[in-house]
């Protein structure tokens, strides 16, 4: 069974490059990417009618709310988003309930996600058990049950010795740690940034500073163990120096950002929004042009959607009290590509942070555009506009800081292992 | 000049002008007050109800009061013995009240923005009687009015906020409405009161009583709440008054007819010295409890008028 996309713009991150051309697609794989002639070539043709062709968004960081809390996501219904967001990998978070910590509960999600999704789903486990920061999960079962990172998720490992234990354990395994950088202390209690906008509402603000301080310490633990990490959010300026200083000095180290605070603000929360809500919490403007410039330096790797769904009664209510997160798998690539519109960065910049480096990362074949690599692809009008209805997502949960904002960028097919999935 | 606003819900959204119509207001329900004249026709057959999800007896009797001098039925709930317990949520405590069909509700919560939050979900006028630690617009308007009276004008005055600004609704809607009256507005305490960033609010800070007391007109405390003296944000009780609390020594930096301002309930010798609090010739804290019901008046005079042309106009089938 062999599919020709022809017709289309092909964005290659790993080259850098975008050019017309054609992907044919044979079974499972990428048979060939052609830039020339596709006259004689035996295969059903779909015409992208010069649309974007890249390879499928690979999403570290997913929320998916099964098991505990189903009501907000389950697996169908983030496949659902996935696929028409353009992400054909999604890796989940195990911050659910109970914590995805023993490879008997890691096996469960594994077995939701392959009935109810479309697209590759692969999970995180906890590096502690309960997340709780105590004593580390077993690692090594987890990882032979198909776990391919540990993380806590939001939850940051205070006791230094613990963590540095995991860490160590880790490195023998040859396992991905991902931290969440912030000083436990200083970020406690906090809805918003410190500053003018946060004493103007009246909310209790957290220093740009502890996410640095956080950084910090976990860059002293890699140096002290040689773990193998990835630094989830980094979303202020004053962590950047450190990240680069961690990466010349020839630590085993990533980061990546969530993609609301490359589009957002700390001014988006306005009159007290809770869609706008997020953890980390929105930033200044200094600190969000300061991030999109590391991105386009690649000295921030990863884009992550940091998929969050939250029920209305989670979000409706005082800000304060309100639960934290966006949902972001569908609005991923178009808010992305505003860094795109606004001369920030390429396309093929923006599908390395997407697609290529969270794929290399995770030592997995895919976010290629090449012969040979699995044929998850993303279809897409880069300047369609239209302005977003949260009502029609395909999550359960419609807790989108973009409802009613316009976006620029609609995905146009999505294919997943050969197969097109949407569109 | 017209006051047009829906709701009171800080003083973040008035301008300059919407301040003189609701002080000018005020002005004259204060001489009513004196000269023991009531005008209950004013608010006739409106039925305010004060929300209080935090408890508040000065504040709550002050608006209840004035509700009643405009002829208003009056209702108040305490929020913390009713649906709250049970696991109501805000919203639905809203949804509720609006089936009632109240029009004036009176809130204070303890969370900042929830009355923003409310306001959205009502069809009535909303005052924010205090959120959390964002905005208690009121207070400032009666702080205002008092210091109005007391100087003939509410520019060009120095005036110096002490105490815990970090927590205070009171600082920050004083802070706004005297700074958008263009007046010297001076931030004195310690730095573990003061909000990250104040020097964006354009204000000077001073960690020093007796030098942000120097020649200023008002001398404005702020209260310090318990909780903050175990040694969190300050060492002690008793440094924090013999650093902060005003006394005759730190006061006589001040200018010579500087009035000293307390919304209440004041600690004595923890931000204040009793002396200094019972002083008629620099005390104006009596002043300012009296001018907070005429202020109440005049704010929801105003709302009423608005609320009342609204359901005029919907009736009559207009857009507004």
């Amino acid at each position: 069974m062999k599919m020709l996309i022809e017709n289309a713009r092909l964005v290659d991150p790993e080259a850098g490059s975008e050019t017309p051309g054609a992907v044919l697609i044979e079974g499972a794989r990428i048979g060939d990417v052609i830039t020339g002639d596709t006259a004689g070539i035996e295969a059903a043709r779909v015409d992208a009618g010069g649309a974007c062709l890249a390879p499928g968004i690979v999403d570290i960081g997913v929320k998916v709310s099964e098991p505990g809390e189903r009501h907000k996501e389950s697996f169908a219904s983030a496949g659902r988003a996935a696929v028409a967001g353009g992400v054909t990998t999604i890796v989940t978070r195990p911050d659910t309930q109970p914590a995805i910590d023993t490879p008997e509960t890691l096996e469960f999600v594994e077995r939701r996600a392959s009935a109810d999704t479309p697209v590759t789903v692969l999970p995180m486990a906890a590096l502690t058990k309960g997340r709780a920061g105590r004593e580390m999960t077993e690692i090594g079962l987890l990882m032979d049950a198909g776990a391919v990172a540990f993380s806590d998720a939001d939850r940051v490992v205070t006791d230094t010795r613990v963590f540095a234990r995991a860490l160590t354990y880790a490195r023998s395994l040859d396992a991905l740690v991902i931290g969440h950088v912030q000083d436990p202390g200083l970020s406690a209690g906090a809805a918003v940034t410190s500053g003018k906008f946060a004493a103007l509402r009246g909310l209790p603000g957290v220093s740009p500073m502890a996410e640095r301080m956080g950084l910090d310490r976990d860059i002293a633990l890699l140096e002290m163990t040689g773990a193998t990490y990835h630094a989830d959010q980094i979303t202020t300026a004053r962590a950047l120096p450190a990240l680069a200083r961690a990466k010349r000095n020839g630590l085993d180290i990533t980061a990546g950002v969530g993609v609301h605070h490359l589009t957002l603000n700390e001014l988006d929360v306005a009159d007290y929004r809770s869609f706008f809500k997020l953890k980390p919490p929105l930033r200044a403007e200094d600190d969000r042009q300061a991030v999109v410039e590391a991105l386009g330096a690649g000295l921030i790797d990863v884009i992550s959607s940091m998929h969050t769904p939250q029920d209305e009664e989670s979000k409706r209510l005082p800000f304060e009290e309100a639960a934290s997160g966006a949902v972001a798998l569908e609005t991923l690539l178009p808010a992305a590509l505003r860094l795109v519109h606004a001369g920030a960065l390429s396309l093929p910049q923006l599908f390395r942070a997407l697609s290529l480096t969270p794929s290399a990362r995770l030592g997995l074949e895919t976010g290629r555009l090449a012969r040979g690599a699995p044929a998850d692809l993303v279809l897409f009008d880069p300047d369609a506009s239209y302005r977003l209805d949260r009502a029609a997502l395909q999550s359960k949960s419609r807790n989108t800081p973009f409802d009613g904002a316009i976006l620029q960028g609609r995905v146009l097919g999505t294919w997943s292992g050969g197969q097109r999935v949407f569109g | 000049m017209t006051f047009r606003a829906e709701h009171l819900l800080g003083i973040e959204h008035l301008s300059p002008e919407d301040i003189t119509v609701l002080l000018d207001l005020a002005d004259h329900y204060a001489e009513h007050n004196r000269q023991g004249r009531t005008r209950r026709d004013v608010l006739e057959g409106l039925t305010q109800i004060n929300m209080f999800f935090e408890n508040s007896t000065r504040t709550q009797a002050s608006f209840e009061i004035a509700g009643t001098r405009l002829g208003a039925d009056v209702m108040n709930m305490a929020m913390q013995a009713s649906s709250v317990k049970k696991g109501e949520t805000l919203i639905d405590t809203a949804l509720t009240l609006n089936a009632m069909r109240p029009d004036i509700l009176v809130v204070r919560h303890p969370q900042s923005g929830a009355v923003d939050l409310l306001a959205q979900k009502v069809e009535c006028a909303v005052l924010n009687a205090g959120d959390g630690r964002h905005e208690h617009p009121t207070q400032a308007l009666l702080d205002a009015l008092t210091i109005r009276r007391h100087h003939g004008r509410l520019h060009r005055l120095s005036i110096a906020i002490c105490g815990d600004i970090a927590h205070s609704r009171v600082a920050r809607s004083n802070i706004l409405l005297l700074g958008k009256m263009e007046n010297r507005i001076r931030l004195v305490g310690p730095p573990t009161l003061m909000p990250a960033q104040v020097a964006e609010f354009g204000v000077e800070v001073y960690h020093d009583m007796a030098e942000g007391l120097r020649d200023v007109d008002v001398v404005m405390m702020l209260r310090l709440q318990r909780e903050r003296m175990d040694g969190g944000f300050i060492p002690s009780e008793r440094e924090y008054f013999h650093r902060y609390g005003l006394d005759a020594e730190k006061l006589a930096h001040a200018g010579a007819d500087a009035i000293v301002m307390h919304p209440g309930p004041m600690n004595r010798g923890v931000e204040i010295d009793g002396t200094i609090a019972d002083d008629i010739n620099r005390s104006v804290i009596h002043e300012q409890v009296e001018m907070g019901v005429a202020v109440r008046m005049a704010a929801m005079d105003l709302l009423a008028r608005n609320l009342r042309a609204r359901r005029g106009a919907e009736a009559a089938g207009v857009m507004v």
